[in-house]
């Protein structure tokens, strides 16, 4: 069984090479994104050498690595599945001897994997070409941050699988997959780091899934999270990959009884 | 002079047909109402974090840069409105549906445009319009009985040069078969026009101002308002850039039209 699931993994990393053209302007896409903020940020510091614990350098580091991860993490598994179950394929697909949603869950791995080795790492070595910024020397550091992007990985995976079951519930769910994105570019910490936040903000967003995405990896990368709170920041997007199980199940059991097929 | 009654004509026809099926998901028009604005609150509520730490960005102040915002929502939603084909590569050239467009007597890009209307963004642009005429208030920047009509001129320069860019863009497919993923990549150097364009070096600037000429659709205009123009035609130049980009738009895609042979289904 578990290699059938790495078929789906396999089969979807060479989907994604066939149409690797696309995944050339997506790199530059991801320079421009992290130029404009690099820019923004420059502006921002002005004089300053640094801002909320955060230095010239460490920023665009940031900047750079936490979009880089972001092209890792990232997928479209919600409209996947709700494009699924709004054109009726996923009856045929429930009634299959495997599991639908860990099916899903490989094949955005599969999709993460290509960027990972096509998108991220190449991007990586461009942008630190164009921009100032310092990487780890620390062999464990490296580790570490790759282990927590796969959590990364994880986590937003789950909340895109919560989002696409929405479709069974709500006959168009258009609307709350990009609400939920844009929830997650702002509270994840790739558009500004959870620490700029007002005090209040970032005490509610201790209490939410979406640092644990980019804003808890990016700092251990730039080394603004060190030493034992390293294992905190993991602890943390341990505990909430194993939290966020509990509603996808309740959500997946709820939704299987009421499918209903529209059109089709 | 008939040919755009008929086109107004169609217009209704499409709009009324819109709101039918809309009816059918009325929850959901809220909904995308409601993205479409967490969208642009995204970007706000970035400025407003920036400005905690910061008192200026390049020299402008907070209320300068909120308000180049809200002149940007303003020239981004009604853009919207009436041209949102993200996927048209998919859904016209690879699923074969431009066949169909091209069987009709209306302009094919008339078409394309009625078929994907958005009228929920509209909501943006009159949310920008107020953002704009609270932080002209909070600037106390005077007000001349000319302004509101300099504003519509403006406006639709830059929903020009929006729909000259993505009319040409949409055009690629016509010349290639692959899917573009070019429309993200618009999508996102659009950033780059809100913010002073002098935070940027200059080949940056250079290339928003007289390449892809986003910084039309955004700090130039508005710098008309604030009276902070370095050249004071810069402003003027919107209208003549919008005209010039759509008409290059509109002659890209009729050429690709020309050379189009079909989905070949």
């Amino acid at each position: 069984m578990t290699s059938a699931y790495l078929d789906f993994v396999r089969i979807r990393f060479l989907m994604m090479l066939a149409y690797r053209v696309n995944y050339y302007s997506g790199i530059i896409i991801y320079a421009i994104n992290i130029g404009a903020y690099y820019f923004l940020w420059k502006a921002i510091y002005g004089e300053a050498e640094t801002l909320q614990g955060f230095t010239v350098i460490q920023m665009s580091t940031y900047v750079a690595v936490s979009w880089m991860a972001r092209a890792f993490y990232f997928n479209n598994l919600d409209r996947e599945i709700s494009n699924e179950i709004v054109d009726g394929s996923v009856a045929i697909q429930i009634i299959r001897p495997y599991s639908y949603l860990i099916v899903k869950m490989m094949q955005g791995f599969g999709e993460g994997l290509f960027r990972l080795l096509l998108f991220m790492i190449p991007g990586m070595i461009i942008v630190s070409f164009i921009f100032p910024i310092t990487l780890p020397t620390d062999p464990v550091q490296w580790i570490v941050f790759f282990v927590m992007i796969w959590f990364s990985f994880l986590i937003n995976t789950q909340l895109n699988i919560l989002t696409g079951l929405g479709a069974f519930f709500f006959e168009n769910n258009q609307g709350i997959m990009s609400m939920k994105r844009i929830l997650v570019d702002l509270l994840s910490g790739v558009v500004v780091p959870i620490a700029f936040f007002p005090g209040w903000a970032i005490s509610v967003m201790n209490w939410l899934p979406f640092q644990a995405i980019t804003y808890l990896p990016g700092s251990v990368f730039t080394g603004r999270i060190q030493g034992a709170d390293v294992w905190n920041a993991l602890l943390v997007q341990v505990i909430w990959t194993v939290v966020l199980i509990v509603p996808i199940m309740l959500v997946w059991r709820a939704a299987r009884r009421r499918l209903f097929v529209q059109g089709g | 002079m008939s040919r755009y009654a008929f086109m107004l004509g169609l217009y209704r026809d499409y709009f009324a047909n819109y709101m039918k099926t809309k009816l059918s998901y009325r929850a959901d028009f809220w909904i995308e109402v409601l993205s479409d604005l967490m969208f642009n609150g995204l970007n706000l509520v970035f400025i407003f974090i920036v400005f905690m730490h910061t008192p200026s960005l390049g020299n402008w102040s907070e209320a300068e840069v909120v308000f180049v915002y809200g002149y940007f929502m303003i020239a981004s939603g009604l853009f919207s409105t009436f041209f949102s084909a993200w996927n048209f590569s998919e859904r016209y050239i690879v699923k074969g549906e431009m066949d169909r467009v091209l069987t009709r007597p209306a302009h094919s890009l008339l078409q394309v445009m009625l078929e994907n209307m958005d009228p929920p963004a509209i909501v943006g642009s009159i949310v920008g319009l107020v953002i704009m005429i609270s932080s002209w208030t909070t600037l106390g920047l005077p007000f001349h009985w000319y302004d509101p009509f300099v504003l519509i001129i403006m406006v639709l320069g830059s929903c020009f040069i929006y729909m000259g860019i993505y009319t040409a863009l949409s055009a690629i497919s016509f010349y290639s078969d692959a899917p573009t993923g070019i429309g993200p990549l618009i999508y996102n150097i659009q950033n780059y026009g809100r913010y002073p364009v002098e935070i940027y070096n200059k080949t940056i600037k250079f290339l928003l101002t007289w390449i892809l000429p986003f910084a039309f659709v955004g700090v130039y205009p508005a710098s008309f308002f604030l009276g902070r123009l370095d050249e004071w035609w810069m402003a003027w130049l919107t209208p003549v850039v919008g005209v010039v980009v759509l008409s290059l738009g509109l002659w890209f895609w009729n050429y690709g039209v020309r050379r189009y042979r079909g989905a070949g289904s």
